[in-house]
C-alpha cells in the first residue's frame, strides 16, 4: 500500500508543478478563472527573544457568473454567507493576549493588518441598500456565530455595534463594526476555522498548528478576511477572496540557563520548526497551488547584522546579509533557502528587510522540512514602531465619574520621519482616532481636551475633523471619530474625555457585573504613513499572497488597550431577601386580618362581661394587674377565654408557625 | 404631638372607654415614661453588648469561591530564591559605597527588573506637606493636589516595574509595593526587595498570570506613604499640563538615573514616562519588621485605612489561611497591649467563659463562651481594631491605596531572631514569605470579579476571627438608644409643667417649680434649637481655626494648642454677646424653670443626630464618642438644683457631672488616656495639637467629629450644668 503511494506522489507532484505556472499566469491577469488556494508561512524572530509565525492561507473562487454556484476548493459555508448577506468584505477577528507594538514592531503589514484587540472583532460592508445594512448585519452575526462557536451573535444588539462614517475605513453607511472584549479563544473556534482549509489541518502547513503551542504563545490571533466582488456586475471581478490568518507570537523553548545579570546582552534562543510547534512540516497540502514559507529579517535586525558584518571583517567584504546564508555572522540557517528577496528601498537611510523563501513542494513525508536558527552572536535590536505609540488610560477613581485619557507619545521612529519632513516646510502628522464607548459610560463629549506637549490646546486648533454619535440609553453606543493634526516636533500629547458612568437596570447586568464593564479597544491609524513593503521580484510577486498583501498600501493602525470601568452594582441577593420579607409580613398580615374579620364586637363585649364574672387562675390575674399597673390604669379582671378566641388564637400560633417556617426557612438556606 | 394628644384626652372624665392608642404609639408613650428606668438599662447593655463582642466573633471562611487559595503547589524554588540573595548582596554592596548609593541601588533594581523582561519606569514624586485644607474632607484624593514651589533637593523616585500577563487581556492588575529607601539602605528592606524580587522573577514565567502585576519600589525617604499616594496619584489623575517638563528642567541631577545607563538594551526598556497597566485589583504591601520574633517567622496584618476603611475580609482570609496552613507563619493583627494585664477584663472572661459552660450543659448544641485568655486576647485586639478605625489614620502604605477603592493590606514579616545571620535560615525565611505572597497572588489572579463577596465593615477580634456589622451595631444602638428617649421624655415633661396646675402630675426633673410661666409653650423648644443651633455653627468655627493657626510660622505645638484654645474661647464670647443675646433677654427677666430641660433635649437631639451620622461615615469613632458623650449628656443637670436639694442622690450627681464634664473637655480626655495606658510621664499639651494635627493632615472624619459633634455637646452640658434657674 505504502508503496504504490510513494510512487504516485512525485507523479502528483509533477503534476501540479506543470500547472502551476498556468495557474499563476491566469491570475495575473487579474481574475480569477478557476479556484486556487495557497498556503504560506512567514516567520520572523523578534527583538524580545520571541519568534513571530504568521499563517496565511488564502482562497478564491471565480464568480458565480462565470462558474455557478458549485465548489471544489473553496469553503461553501462561506459563499452561501456571502451570497446570502451580500457581504461585500467582512473580517472577523478572534485574538487572545495583546500585540505589544513597542516590541513586535507597529510600522509594518503584519501589525497593523493583523494585530487585533483582544476578544472578537467584526466589520462588514455590505452591499444592500443603506436601510437594510443592518437587519444583513444581525443575521450574519448570527450565522457567523454558528460557523465559528463563539457568541458573535451578541454583536446583534444595536448597543453593541457601530457605524463608522469614515474613522475606521471608507465606507459611509454601509460599515458596521462591533467588538466583543470579553470573549475567551480557544480551540473550538480554531477547529471551524481550520474546517475551511482543503485540507484542515491534516497536511501541508496548517498540520503544524499543534494546538498546545500554539495556544501557549504570547498572542494569537485567528482572521477570517473576506473580499466579494460577486455583486459587481462588471466583467472581470475577481470573485471572493478568502484569507484565512493565523498570527501567533511564541517563545522558543531555551532551556533557562543559568541567569546572567552581568551586562553583556544574552544570546537569542535558537529555535526551529520542532521546537516551536513540536511539529515538521512533512510535504504541503496537495490541493494548494503554492505552499511556502518565509523567514522575514527585520530591517532594524538586518541593519544590526550588516554592522556586525562590517565589523567582523575576516570573511570577504561583498557578501551582504541577503545574499549568502552560510557566511552570515548572526545566525545560520539549517535549510538553504530557495530564493532571498530584498526589499525595495523605500526609505534611503533605512536598510532594507530580507526574506528568505523555502518552498514546501519540494518535501514530502519521507524528508520533512525542518527550519531552523541558531544565532552565533547576539543581536540586539529594535522593531519599527508606529510613528506614535499610543495608550489609552481611566483616570479617576469612584463610582460617579471618571476621565478617559488617550496619551500619545513620539517614537523614534517618527522623530525621524519629521524631521525630514519638517525641512520640506510646513507638516502636520495626521491621527485618526476612532473609538466607540458603551451607553453605560455617558461620555461628555465637549469636554474634550487637547494637551499637545504637556500644554493646553484649543480643540479648534488641533482637532481637523470630528464626527460624534452620542449614545442613546439602552440603544446605541457613543462613537466618536476625530482627525487630529499635530506639529511635527511634537513629544507628547494626550487627548481627555470625561464621562459620568449610568446606571443599568438590574437584568442588564451580566453574570459578573462586579469585575467591571469593557470599553472596547480605539483605533489610533495614521493615514499619511503608509504600511507598504515592495519586494524585489519579478512577475510572480502575485504568486505570493503574503507578499502581495505587503505592498498593498495601508496606513499604519494600531489598537489601544481595552479599558474596564467598574460600575456600581446592587446588591444582588436583594430581590431574594426582598420576597422573603414580603412573604412574612403577607403570612402576619392574613393572620391578623382573618383575626378581626372573625371577632364580632357584640360577642366580645358580650363575652368581656360574662368574664368579669368569672373566677380566673390566679396567675393570669396577677399578670394582668402587673401589666396594668406599668400601663397606669385601673385594675379589670381577666376574661376567661370562649371558645373562639381560642380557636382564633390558634390559627393565630399557626400564621406565626408560617411566618417563623419562613424566617428559618431565609436565616439557614438565605 | 403623642404625649399632648394624650394628655388632652386625659382631661375628660372617664365614664366610657377610652379609644386604645395604637401599640406603637402605646410602647413610644411606655418608653417615654419609663425613659429613667430604660435609658440605665439601655447604656448597660450597650456596654455590655460592646464587652461581649469578642464571645460573638465569628470565625472568618473564604467568601468567594474563585479564589481558590491553597489549591495549588507553589512553584516558588530556591533558584529564584537564590537570585534574590544576589539582588540583597548587589545592593549591599552598591551601598557600601556611599557616593551616589541612592541612584545606584535604584539603577540596580530596575536592571534587575529589566533582566526580567518586566517594563520598567521610574516615577518622580514631590513630597506634598501636611496641610490644613478645610475643604478637603471627604473629597477625592485629587483635589488634594496643591501647587507647591517644588526644590529639587526634596524628590523622591519610585521604580516601577510592570509583568504583562501573557494570555491577559491587560485589564486588571495586581501591584505588590515595597517601601524602600535608596538613601539609608537597611537589611530588612533589602528583604523585603527580595522577597518581592523573587516572586516577580517568579511571575515572569508563569503560565497562568492573568492579570498584569506591578511591582512598585516605593522610595521612603520622605515616610512610606507618601511615595505610594504620589504614585497612585499620577496613576489616577495625571497631570497633563506641564508639571512633569518643569521638574526635569529644574532638577538637572534626577536625569542622572537614566544618563549614567551605558548599556543600550536597559536604556531602551527603562523608560522615564509613567506606565501603566489596568484597573487594580488588590495591592500587597510587604515590609520586613527590623525587630525580630523570639520563637517562629511571624506575620502581621494591617489593614485599617482613612477613615476606619477596611479592605474586603476575604483578602485577609487568604492571607491568613496561606500564612497559617501552607506556610506554617504565626498570624497577628495589631492588640491594644495595656488591655491584656487589666484585671476586670480577665474577671469578665473567666464570667463568660463559665456562662459558656453552662449553656454547654444546658444544651451541648449551644457554642457560647470563649477561653477567659482567648477572651482578653480578643477584646485587645478588638480595641486596637476600633481605636485605629477610630483615630482614621491609615496604618500603613496600604491606606493609599482604598482612597482609589483598592482592596489593599500591609504585611509586616517578622523573621526569627536568629534567622537573618544564617544564611540557610535566610533563605528558608524568604522562600516561605515568597510562597506566601506567591499564594496570594494566584489567588487574586484566579479572582473574576472584583473584591466583593465578603465583609467590609467588620471588627477584628483575632486573625480568624471577626465582628460584622450586624452584630456590632446593636452595641452602638442600644449605646444612643436612651438619648431621643430621654430628650422625648424632658420635652413632655417641660411641656406639661406648665399645666402642672391643671393636672396634678409632677414631673420627675422639673418638681422645683415655684411659679408657672406663660409663654408660647409649642414655640419654647425653638429658642433652645436655636442656642444649640450656633453653638454647633461656634464648633465648626473652632474646627476651621488651625487652619489660620497654621500658618502662624515657627510656632511650637504648646503655643499653637494655646493660640487654638484662646481664639475659641474668644469667638465663643463674641458669639454670645453677638448673636445670643437678643434671644435671651427675654428669658434673662424671668429665667424659666424648665428652660433648662429644654436646652437639654435639644442638645440630646443633636447628639444623637451627629451621632447616628457618625456611625454611618466611621463607626469606630462614633462608638468610642458614644462611649464619652452618653453618661455626659444623659447625666448633665443644673447644679444649682442639685446643690439645694443636698440629699446624697443629688451631691453624687453633682460630683459626677463635674468629672464627667472634666474628662469630657476633648484635650483633657486625650491627656487622660494617653496618661493612663502610656503614664503620665511624658504626657504634655501640645500632644493634644500634635494629635489634631495628625488627624486633619490624613483628612480623618474624626476631627470633624470632635469639632463640630463633640465640642459643641459638651460646651452645652457644661451650660446645663451651671444654667442658673
Amino acid at each position: 500500500m505504502a508503496l504504490p503511494l510513494l510512487l504516485l506522489r512525485p507523479i502528483l507532484l509533477l503534476s501540479f508543478l506543470l500547472f502551476a505556472p498556468i495557474l499563476n499566469f491566469k491570475a495575473a491577469l487579474g481574475s480569477v478563472t478557476e479556484e486556487d488556494f495557497s498556503e504560506e508561512l512567514l516567520l520572523r524572530p523578534l527583538p524580545d527573544r520571541k519568534v513571530l509565525a504568521h499563517f496565511h492561507f488564502r482562497s478564491r473562487a471565480p464568480h458565480t457568473s462565470s462558474n455557478g454556484r458549485h465548489h471544489h476548493l473553496f469553503p461553501k459555508a462561506i459563499s452561501q454567507l456571502v451570497q446570502k448577506f451580500h457581504v461585500k468584505e467582512m473580517e472577523l477577528s478572534f485574538t487572545q493576549g495583546r500585540w505589544n507594538y513597542d516590541r513586535w514592531g507597529g510600522f509594518d503589514p503584519i501589525s497593523s493588518n493583523n494585530a487585533k484587540p483582544p476578544g472578537v472583532e467584526l466589520w462588514a460592508v455590505f452591499d444592500v441598500p443603506l436601510e437594510q445594512v443592518d437587519d444583513s448585519w444581525k443575521n450574519l452575526t448570527h450565522a457567523l456565530s454558528g460557523l465559528f462557536c463563539a457568541s458573535v451573535n451578541f454583536l446583534e444588539s444595536s448597543t453593541t455595534y457601530s457605524a463608522p462614517e469614515w474613522g475606521y475605513r471608507p465606507a459611509p453607511g454601509s460599515l458596521r463594526y462591533g467588538t466583543l472584549p470579553r470573549e475567551a479563544v480557544c480551540t473550538e473556534n480554531l477547529t471551524p476555522w481550520l474546517k475551511l482549509l482543503p485540507c484542515r489541518d491534516k497536511a501541508g502547513l496548517s498540520a503544524l498548528m499543534d494546538r498546545p503551542s500554539i495556544y501557549k504563545g504570547f498572542y494569537h490571533s485567528q482572521r477570517l478576511r473576506l473580499t466579494s466582488s460577486e455583486f459587481e456586475s462588471e466583467e472581470g471581478a475577481s470573485g471572493i477572496v478568502l484569507q484565512q490568518t493565523l498570527t501567533v507570537v511564541v517563545q522558543p523553548d531555551s532551556e533557562r540557563n543559568v541567569m546572567s545579570y552581568s551586562h553583556e546582552t544574552k544570546l537569542q534562543p535558537s529555535w526551529s520548526l520542532t521546537s516551536i510547534f513540536g511539529r515538521m512540516v512533512t510535504g504541503r497540502c496537495v490541493l494548494a497551488k503554492s505552499s511556502t514559507i518565509y523567514l522575514q529579517l527585520d530591517r532594524g535586525l538586518v541593519g544590526q547584522l550588516d554592522y556586525l558584518q562590517k565589523e567582523n571583517e575576516l570573511s570577504s567584504a561583498d557578501k551582504s546579509v541577503y545574499e549568502g546564508f552560510s557566511s552570515n555572522p548572526g545566525f545560520e540557517l539549517s535549510v538553504k533557502p530557495d530564493r532571498v528577496l530584498k526589499e525595495l528601498n523605500g526609505f534611503e537611510k533605512k536598510t532594507p528587510s530580507v526574506v528568505y523563501e523555502f518552498y514546501i513542494e519540494k518535501y514530502s513525508e519521507s524528508r520533512p522540512f525542518d527550519l531552523g536558527l541558531t544565532w552565533k552572536l547576539p543581536v540586539v535590536w529594535s522593531c519599527q514602531k508606529a510613528p506614535l505609540h499610543a495608550s489609552r488610560f481611566l483616570m479617576g477613581s469612584g463610582n460617579e465619574r471618571g476621565a478617559i485619557a488617550i496619551s500619545l507619545r513620539s517614537t523614534e521612529v517618527s522623530d525621524e520621519f519629521l524631521h525630514t519632513d519638517m525641512s520640506e516646510g510646513r507638516c502636520k502628522l495626521e491621527v485618526k482616532v476612532f473609538q466607540v464607548v458603551p451607553w453605560y459610560i455617558k461620555v461628555y463629549f465637549h469636554t474634550v481636551r487637547v494637551y499637545v506637549n504637556e500644554q493646553p490646546q484649543e480643540v479648534s486648533d488641533v482637532v481637523e475633523k470630528m464626527r460624534v454619535s452620542p449614545s442613546v440609553d439602552k440603544v446605541s453606543p457613543g462613537v466618536m471619530e476625530m482627525v487630529l493634526k499635530f506639529p511635527c516636533g511634537m513629544k507628547s500629547a494626550a487627548i481627555t474625555l470625561e464621562f459620568d458612568k449610568g446606571f443599568l437596570h438590574i437584568d442588564e447586568y451580566p453574570p459578573d457585573a462586579n469585575q467591571g464593564f469593557d470599553i472596547p479597544a480605539a483605533i489610533i491609524s495614521f493615514p499619511n504613513f503608509h504600511t507598504s513593503m515592495q519586494f524585489f521580484t519579478d512577475k510572480s510577486v502575485d504568486r505570493s499572497s503574503i507578499l502581495s498583501k505587503f505592498q498593498e498600501n495601508n496606513a499604519v493602525l494600531a489598537y489601544t488597550e481595552v479599558l474596564l470601568v467598574p460600575l456600581t452594582t446592587p446588591d444582588f441577593s436583594m430581590p431574594y431577601n426582598v420576597i422573603t420579607i414580603t412573604c412574612t409580613v403577607c403570612a402576619l398580615y392574613f393572620g391578623s386580618l382573618l383575626n378581626v374579620l372573625r371577632k364580632r364586637v357584640g360577642e366580645e363585649e358580650r363575652s368581656s362581661k360574662s368574664k368579669a364574672t368569672k373566677e380566673t387562675g390566679r396567675l393570669r390575674q396577677l399578670l394582668s394587674r402587673v401589666s396594668a399597673k406599668l400601663r397606669g390604669r385601673p385594675f379589670e379582671p381577666p376574661q376567661p377565654p370562649s371558645n373562639s378566641s381560642s380557636f382564633i388564637s390558634s390559627k393565630l400560633i399557626l400564621f406565626i408557625l408560617v411566618a417563623g417556617i419562613a424566617v428559618f426557612w431565609q436565616v439557614y438556606f438565605g | 404631638m403623642v404625649a399632648e394628644k394624650e394628655s388632652e384626652t386625659e382631661t375628660p372624665p372617664i365614664h366610657r372607654a377610652r379609644p386604645k392608642p395604637r401599640p406603637i404609639v402605646q410602647l413610644g408613650i411606655f418608653l417615654i415614661s419609663h425613659s429613667l428606668l430604660f435609658s440605665v438599662v439601655f447604656s448597660t447593655a450597650g456596654v455590655l453588648a460592646l464587652l461581649l463582642l469578642p464571645v460573638l466573633a465569628k470565625n472568618t471562611y473564604i467568601s468567594e469561591n474563585a479564589l481558590m487559595p491553597g489549591s495549588v503547589a507553589p512553584m516558588l524554588s530556591n533558584q529564584e530564591v537564590a537570585e534574590a540573595n544576589r539582588l540583597v548582596k548587589d545592593l549591599t554592596s552598591s551601598n557600601s559605597k556611599p557616593l551616589a548609593s541612592a541612584i545606584g541601588s535604584q539603577r540596580l533594581i530596575s536592571q534587575y527588573m529589566s533582566n526580567l523582561g518586566a517594563e520598567v519606569s521610574h516615577h518622580k514624586f514631590h513630597p506634598q506637606l501636611n496641610q490644613f485644607h478645610p475643604l478637603h474632607f471627604f473629597s477625592s484624593p485629587d483635589s488634594g493636589r496643591v501647587e507647591q514651589n517644588i526644590s529639587c533637593a526634596l524628590h523622591g523616585v519610585n521604580t516601577v516595574g510592570i509583568i504583562r500577563a501573557p494570555r491577559g487581556d491587560g485589564k486588571e492588575a495586581i501591584v505588590l509595593v515595597t517601601p524602600f529607601n535608596s538613601v539609608k539602605l537597611n537589611q530588612n528592606e533589602a528583604l523585603s526587595l527580595a522577597i518581592a524580587y523573587s516572586v516577580f522573577s517568579l511571575l515572569t514565567r508563569v503560565p497562568w498570570l492573568a492579570k498584569d502585576v506591578i511591582w512598585l519600589v516605593a522610595d521612603s525617604q520622605f515616610g512610606e506613604y507618601s511615595g505610594v499616594a504620589a504614585w497612585l496619584r499620577d496613576y489616577h489623575t495625571p497631570v497633563f499640563s506641564g508639571l512633569g517638563t518643569l521638574d526635569a528642567e529644574m532638577c538637572p541631577e534626577s536625569n542622572n538615573i537614566y544618563g549614567l545607563n551605558e548599556n543600550l538594551s536597559i536604556k531602551r526598556t527603562i523608560y522615564d514616562g509613567f506606565k501603566r497597566a489596568g484597573t487594580m485589583a488588590a495591592a500587597l504591601v510587604i515590609k520586613v519588621a527590623d525587630r525580630s520574633e523570639q520563637y517562629e517567622d511571624s506575620l502581621s496584618i494591617y489593614a485599617e485605612a482613612s477613615n476606619g476603611q477596611m479592605p474586603n475580609l476575604d483578602l485577609i482570609n487568604i492571607v491568613n489561611y496561606l500564612a497559617v496552613h501552607r506556610q506554617g507563619l504565626r498570624v497577628k493583627v495589631e492588640k491594644f497591649w495595656p488591655l491584656l494585664g487589666l484585671k476586670w477584663l480577665k474577671t469578665l472572661g473567666e464570667i463568660f467563659e463559665s456562662l459558656g459552660h453552662l449553656a454547654r450543659s444546658v444544651n451541648p448544641q449551644w457554642k457560647f463562651g470563649i477561653p477567659a485568655a482567648d477572651y482578653i486576647e480578643g477584646s485587645a485586639t478588638l480595641a486596637s481594631s476600633l481605636y485605629y478605625q477610630a483615630l482614621g489614620v491609615p496604618t500603613g502604605p496600604h491606606g493609599a491605596f482604598r482612597d482609589y477603592q483598592v482592596d489593599a493590606i500591609t504585611l509586616e514579616i517578622f523573621p526569627k531572631v536568629s534567622s537573618l545571620d544564617n544564611k540557610v535560615r535566610q533563605n528558608d525565611f524568604l522562600l516561605r514569605s515568597g510562597r506566601l505572597i506567591e499564594g496570594v497572588i494566584r489567588s487574586v489572579n484566579n479572582l473574576l470579579e472584583k473584591f466583593h463577596q465578603s465583609f467590609f465593615l467588620y471588627l477584628l477580634t483575632s486573625p480568624g476571627k471577626f465582628v460584622s456589622v450586624g452584630v456590632y451595631m446593636i452595641a452602638f444602638a442600644l449605646l444612643v438608644a436612651p438619648l431621643p428617649m430621654v430628650a422625648a421624655s424632658l420635652y413632655v415633661d417641660a411641656s406639661n409643667s406648665d399645666y402642672s396646675l391643671k393636672i396634678d402630675k409632677p414631673a420627675p426633673f422639673a418638681n422645683a417649680s415655684d411659679e408657672p410661666c406663660i409663654t408660647l409653650k409649642s414655640w419654647k423648644w425653638l429658642f433652645a434649637a436655636k442656642k444649640v443651633f450656633f453653638v454647633h455653627l461656634w464648633g465648626s468655627v473652632v474646627s476651621l481655626l488651625p487652619y489660620f493657626i497654621c500658618q502662624i510660622p515657627s510656632c511650637t505645638p504648646t503655643t499653637s494648642f494655646i493660640i487654638w484654645v484662646f481664639l475659641s474661647i474668644l469667638s465663643l464670647v463674641v458669639m454670645y454677646i453677638v448673636l445670643a443675646s437678643p434671644s435671651s433677654h427675654a428669658n434673662e427677666s424671668q429665667p424659666q424653670r424648665g428652660e433648662w430641660a429644654i436646652l437639654k433635649s435639644v442638645t440630646l437631639s443633636a447628639a444623637f443626630i451627629g451621632l447616628c451620622l457618625m456611625s454611618v461615615i466611621n463607626f469606630a469613632s462614633a462608638e468610642i464618642g458614644g462611649l464619652l458623650m452618653v453618661p455626659m449628656c444623659l447625666m448633665a443637670h443644673p447644679l444649682k438644683l442639685d446643690v439645694k436639694a443636698r440629699s446624697i442622690r443629688t451631691v453624687s450627681r453633682v460630683v459626677y457631672n463635674l468629672v464627667l464634664g472634666f474628662i469630657g473637655f476633648p484635650p483633657v480626655a486625650f491627656i487622660v488616656l494617653k496618661g493612663a495606658f502610656e503614664g503620665f510621664s511624658g504626657v504634655n499639651v501640645g500632644d493634644f495639637w500634635s494629635w489634631v494635627e495628625s488627624l486633619w493632615a490624613w483628612n480623618s472624619a474624626t476631627y470633624l467629629y470632635i469639632g463640630m459633634v463633640y465640642l459643641p455637646c459638651w460646651v452645652l452640658c457644661i451650660h446645663v450644668l451651671f444654667h442658673r434657674c
